[in-house]
């Protein structure tokens, strides 16, 4: 019996019903020849979040990013009129990569008056334009108002900065996000400014590990151990279902419900978390962020435990009752590869029980985070042998099926628009 | 010369290696240290732990002194041994063995 009511169809799969039902291959996971369709149809085409506007404080504040699956490294940089602005990483003078600290492939920051090349000295206004040639004179023809660094499209919703690579982008990016993601606007994003951020490399495919995170029927399983015997035996038992489940365009949400461990008998949490009032869900005391947007708890739970909006392609925000959030970004560097990371975010500590509470969640998040990435090598290894062919999705992983086809539509897309040949792409 | 508040020199023995300001050092701590180690400094700061939430509070987060600082960090130690201690057995998380999680940014305090 369904704790939670299931569309009229009778599942939350079957009321989309272009998802189908069937077993999928995820030779989209394996194949080298797959990977650069991506990069070309998804990766050089839609809106890709890059970071926040508060890692930009002051005019001059820049940051670079290596986006491995657009072939692409990009400054991001707060220009004298407060814009922020993108530029692809490359001196106009012999193409020398322009901003790098010590080793080209490392991302920096920092905060500058203009851009200046290692090489030769080109100096770069923050607005791009090319306003200093060494030995200008010894140049032909040189019009150094058309050598400026070349722009990357940039725009920025709710503080989150985005590019994008093509030519012209399909659409804006609020057009690209769409409401479902729009109506989170309103969320306090700008004031939690406290961050804990982790990365690391996982073998394994982006999709794979997005999957991971796109569903919760993993968590009483692999995560059991994480919790007190009694506890995880319950949580088992129960199994998981999500209350609300949606897809809207490129995107997808999944909503969970709470649960109220300060009223739990002590032997079903962990002491530290007693010792804390913190854990996984976040502070227990949860803090007052005002009135929450209208596209958050969209089942109206309570208790609700959070809503992760799943952004294409590979961006996920996801927002806890508990007056936290946390990104997530998986970066492809190859069909086997990816660079995971995530950020948690909360408001200042004022406290130093507030700080410790912090400090609790984000280390039990590691926690969770260490055994999904380890458990995504082995799910790799096991699809690339290649012996098993088509795998099952159950209703709770309805989310996991509509990234695998939602990036093969938009490679199918592609192959219409550049090679003029309609084929059907299968994940 | 002692690194932790007068009121908690109890804690003393083992602020030289747990006291560390960043999660790096302190989950390498966790991962070059035996349980018994590990046991050993749960069992002895988290009766603790209420009085030096309390202690610190007086002067406020950002407030600290050295000797304040440090004491703050060996509670973030404290959350950091507490996975093998509580729920492990073992340092690492089992079955993550090539798995990493680095953090590179975190909240000072």
């Amino acid at each position: 019996m369904a704790r939670f009511p299931k569309p009229g169809e009778g599942s939350w799969t079957e009321h989309y019903p272009e998802l189908g039902t069937g077993p999928i291959s995820y030779q989209d996971s394996v194949s080298a020849d797959y990977y650069e369709r991506e990069r070309n149809a998804v990766f050089k085409r839609a809106w890709l979040n890059v970071g926040r506007a508060e890692q930009l404080p002051r005019v001059g504040s820049y940051f670079t990013k290596e986006i491995a699956a657009a072939n692409a490294s990009v400054i991001i940089v707060r220009g004298k009129d407060d814009q922020i602005r993108a530029f692809h990483n490359i001196c106009r003078h012999r193409g020398n990569k322009l901003v790098w600290n010590e080793k080209p492939h490392d991302e920096t920051q920092g905060i500058c008056r203009q851009f200046s090349c290692k090489y030769h000295g080109w100096r770069y206004d923050l607005d791009g334009s090319l306003n200093f040639v060494q030995q200008e004179g010894e140049f032909f023809d040189l019009d150094k108002s058309s050598h400026g660094l070349v722009p990357v499209h940039c725009e920025v919703w709710a503080g989150f900065i985005f590019v994008n690579f093509a030519a012209v982008p399909e659409q804006s990016l609020t057009e690209f996000l769409g409401p479902m993601v729009t109506n989170l606007e309103g969320y306090p994003f700008d004031r939690m400014t406290a961050r804990f951020g982790y990365r690391t490399t996982v073998a394994a495919n982006w999709k794979l590990f997005m999957d991971a995170f796109a569903e919760f029927y993993h968590a009483p399983v692999l995560h059991a151990k994480q919790s007190p015997e009694k506890y995880s035996a319950m949580a088992q038992q129960a199994g998981f279902e999500a209350p609300h489940y949606r897809i809207e365009g490129a995107h997808r949400l999944v909503s969970t419900s709470g649960v109220r461990f300060w009223e739990m008998d002590s032997e079903l949490v962990k002491p530290m978390e007693i010792l804390t009032r913190s854990g996984l869900f976040g502070p227990w005391d949860g803090v007052d962020l005002g009135e929450m947007p209208v596209g958050l708890n969209p089942a109206g739970c309570d208790p609700w435990g959070l809503d992760s909006f799943q952004l294409f392609p590979n961006f996920v925000i996801l927002i806890w009752d508990q007056g936290w959030y946390l990104t997530y970004h998986y970066w492809p560097t190859s069909q086997r590869t990816h660079v995971f990371e995530g950020n948690v975010y909360f408001l200042p500590a004022t406290t130093v029980r507030e700080r410790i509470t912090q400090e609790m969640a984000a280390v039990t998040f590691k926690e969770y985070a260490l055994q999904d990435a380890n458990t995504l090598e082995a799910t790799q290894l096991g699809i690339e042998s290649g012996y098993v062919e088509e795998f099952l999705l159950n209703d709770q992983e309805i989310l996991c099926r509509h990234l695998h086809k939602e990036v093969a539509d938009w490679i199918a897309d592609w192959i219409a628009d550049h090679e003029g040949v309609v084929v059907e792409v299968r994940s | 010369m002692t690194m932790l508040p007068p009121d908690f020199t109890d804690l003393e023995p083992f602020a030289e290696k747990w006291c560390l300001p960043s999660e790096r050092e302190r989950y390498e701590m966790r991962l070059a240290s035996t349980m018994p180690e590990m046991h050993a400094f749960y069992d002895a700061v988290c009766p603790r732990a209420e009085a030096a939430m309390d202690y610190l509070e007086q002067f406020g987060l950002h407030d600290l002194s050295e000797d304040g600082s440090n004491l703050l960090h060996l509670l973030y130690s404290m959350i950091m041994v507490s996975f093998p201690v509580e729920v492990w057995g073992q340092p690492r998380v089992p079955d993550t063995g090539s798995a990493e999680f680095n953090c590179f940014i975190e909240p000072a305090p």
